[in-house]
């Protein structure tokens, strides 16, 4: 098992974008206890938005313009039509609901588009090599790990130097207190859902430059994966659920490049053996609080 | 045992399906047989989700391995060379007869989940949904990729097609009646009683990880006998026992509404018929005088928004989670 810098590079660039999906699933969650498995099918929509607009001839930064137009729109319908009239209802529902959703944004593409895909070549120039001292690294990992680090610090600031940020983690940590002590219950969902589109949005961007050929499935196996990951490094947190997110990128994209062809198939076994272990050890997460038993059994 | 006539509606729906089985076309029956197959998934989950109140993501990975075990020992042995080129050992010429590979389906479900289930029903909550879904994960991988142990990738051919209706309705009958019988025992009621309040359950001495094994187990073995029950129906390739299944299983439950036995068979029983009648119209039908012939996908797309939609208006099931009741009937 050899690690090339590639690989590394390619590991972190992963763990960069899984970073941004875990953030963009935990916001949501913080405030609504929501897990939306149907995260994956809207950066699965916003890639479709990219492939069609390369393929209508558009130069790139539209296609990345309608990408956002795309996620951002389906991320307030999917809270308005599903989030809004369930957000009383027991965890289990609200999940099975987002399956649902998931289900149906799938079939709509199949529908729509064709099993087989499209391929989104306008974000091609982004997969080719650089050179880097010697060391060929492709663009787009440098790219996703500077825009990862950019979103994430610029979500940080919004967090703890804004009121919205200020309320989005009270509401995390208490709803009911919280909205008795003045916060917009709207307001604050409102925004957690927009933040959680644009992330989904930039990753959207992100993995279509890695992977350009757009399936209806597009993004599904990442998102169980970040789930895991979200899962892994504790919800409770932002920052936790953040860093479970990364590790998981990195540990998935290490481990693709280093296993011997013979054994990477088995890749799933082992990340899921490792998550399986981890949670059997620390069950609110690996980055969370000691003190943050704060789900019931 | 009392309250027995909670049994009467999900035997009798099943029955009722079994012979409307019965009547139509053989190539309509296939339908029908998916759709008992699919209530014996569901009323398995039933046993583990409802009683217990905590969702599993792993279930359709002891269904899985119920195909890999009844499948792997009826193939048969002149053939397995050519299906499983990679078989090690004594799988090679191991067999089983129809009944014994269903019951041997069960107990590998069974062992399966009750060894899965040691270290992971600990857990509760989201890391136990992550972490049965890990599961499904692993088995999934490792039974498409590892050839010494059954076909990879390749479809469970040539195994004796023996789940006719009567087959496929005594196996869901058989899970009806266990799912039943567990509910109404001591351990079904104590983990029912854990299910509404942790903390007040366990100050009565109720130990909630045993009765959470325990349900898992028998889920286990009843989902076990639902998949040698499938590739006994159709050649199945295991691949296909991932995340569609579970996800369509689930949400049967819960539009049938999860906290009761006729919630999973009426779930199991409206979506597999509203999915079977428009995947049959979409090789085209004949009803009442229409030609009916539907574009591909619509039957994905219309089952994902009326289960969309039955969990925004009744998000306790269709049934709301009550059982069968003779005050219906006398009301």
């Amino acid at each position: 098992m050899s690690v090339s810098w590639q690989t590394l590079a390619d590991a972190l660039s992963l763990g960069g974008i899984y970073a941004l999906m875990a953030v963009g699933i935990g916001l949501v969650f913080g405030v609504l206890r929501l897990v939306n498995f149907a995260y994956g099918q809207l950066i699965m929509a916003g890639a479709y938005a990219i492939a069609y607009a390369s393929v209508w001839g558009w130069p790139s930064w539209a296609g990345i313009l309608l990408c956002f137009a795309v996620v951002l729109a389906l991320s307030v319908l999917m809270d308005r039509i599903v989030f809004r009239p369930l957000r009383t209802h027991s965890p289990a529902v609200m999940l099975v609901a987002t399956f649902a959703i998931a289900f149906l944004m799938q079939s709509i593409a199949v529908l729509a588009f064709g099993q087989l895909g499209t391929v989104a070549s306008s974000m091609g120039p982004l997969n080719q090599p650089w050179d880097v001292g010697g060391v060929e690294i492709r663009k787009i990992a440098i790219v996703s790990v500077v825009v990862a680090a950019v979103c994430l610090g610029l979500l940080q600031l919004l967090l703890t130097r804004t009121s919205v940020g200020l309320h989005m983690r009270a509401a995390s940590m208490d709803f009911r207190t919280a909205r008795m002590l003045g916060v917009r219950a709207n307001r604050v969902i409102g925004g957690a859902v927009l933040i959680s589109g644009l992330l989904a949005a930039v990753s959207a961007v992100m993995l279509t430059a890695r992977n350009p050929q757009v399936t209806p499935i597009f993004a599904l196996d990442d998102t169980i994966i970040v789930l895991a990951g979200v899962v892994l490094g504790g919800l409770t947190r932002p920052i936790a659920a953040t860093l479970g997110g990364f590790t998981i990128g990195f540990a998935s994209g290490l481990l693709g490049g280093a296993l011997p062809t013979n054994q990477s198939q088995y890749l799933p076994t082992f990340l899921f053996a490792a998550v399986i272990l981890v949670l059997l050890v620390r069950p609110n997460g690996l980055f969370a609080r000691a003190s943050a038993g704060a789900e019931r059994l | 045992m009392k309250k027995l006539h909670e049994l009467i509606a999900p035997v009798a729906l099943v029955l009722g399906t079994a012979l409307l089985g019965l009547v139509v076309s053989s190539a309509l029956q296939t339908y029908f047989l998916d759709t008992l197959i699919k209530v014996a998934i569901v009323v398995a989950l039933y046993v583990f989700i409802g009683n217990s109140g905590v969702l599993s993501f792993g279930h359709i990975s002891f269904v899985a391995l119920g195909v890999w075990t009844a499948g792997v020992l009826t193939v048969p042995t002149a053939e397995r060379a050519a299906i499983m080129p990679g078989l090690a050992g004594f799988l090679r010429h191991a067999t089983a007869g129809n009944v014994p590979s269903l019951l041997l389906a069960a107990v590998a479900g069974l062992v399966f989940a009750f060894v899965a289930g040691l270290p992971l029903m600990r857990l509760s909550g989201l890391a136990a949904g992550i972490a049965t879904f890990g599961v499904l994960e692993i088995v999934n991988n490792v039974l498409r990729y590892y050839d010494k142990i059954g076909p990879g990738l390749n479809a469970f051919s040539s195994v004796p097609e023996t789940t006719g209706i009567w087959q496929a309705a005594i196996g869901a009958l058989a899970c009806v009646v266990v799912a039943f019988a567990y509910q109404r025992s001591r351990f079904g009621r104590q983990l029912r009683a854990t299910r509404e309040d942790p903390a007040a359950a366990s100050a009565a001495g109720i130990s909630i990880y045993r009765q959470r094994l325990l349900a898992f187990a028998v889920s286990g073995a009843l989902a076990g006998l639902a998949g040698g029950l499938y590739v006994h129906l159709l050649p199945v390739e295991i691949d296909s026992l991932y995340l569609d299944v579970t996800f369509i299983t689930l949400a049967m439950l819960v539009v049938g509404g999860s906290n009761s036995l006729l919630g999973a068979v009426v779930g199991a029983l409206a979506i597999g018929g509203l999915d079977s009648f428009l995947s049959a119209s979409e090789n085209g039908v004949d009803l009442l005088g229409w030609h009916l012939n539907l574009p591909t996908g619509t039957a994905e797309l219309t089952v994902g928004v009326v289960m969309a939609v039955i969990l925004i208006v009744r998000p306790s099931g269709i049934t709301g989670g009550r059982e069968f009741s003779l005050a219906w009937v006398r009301r």
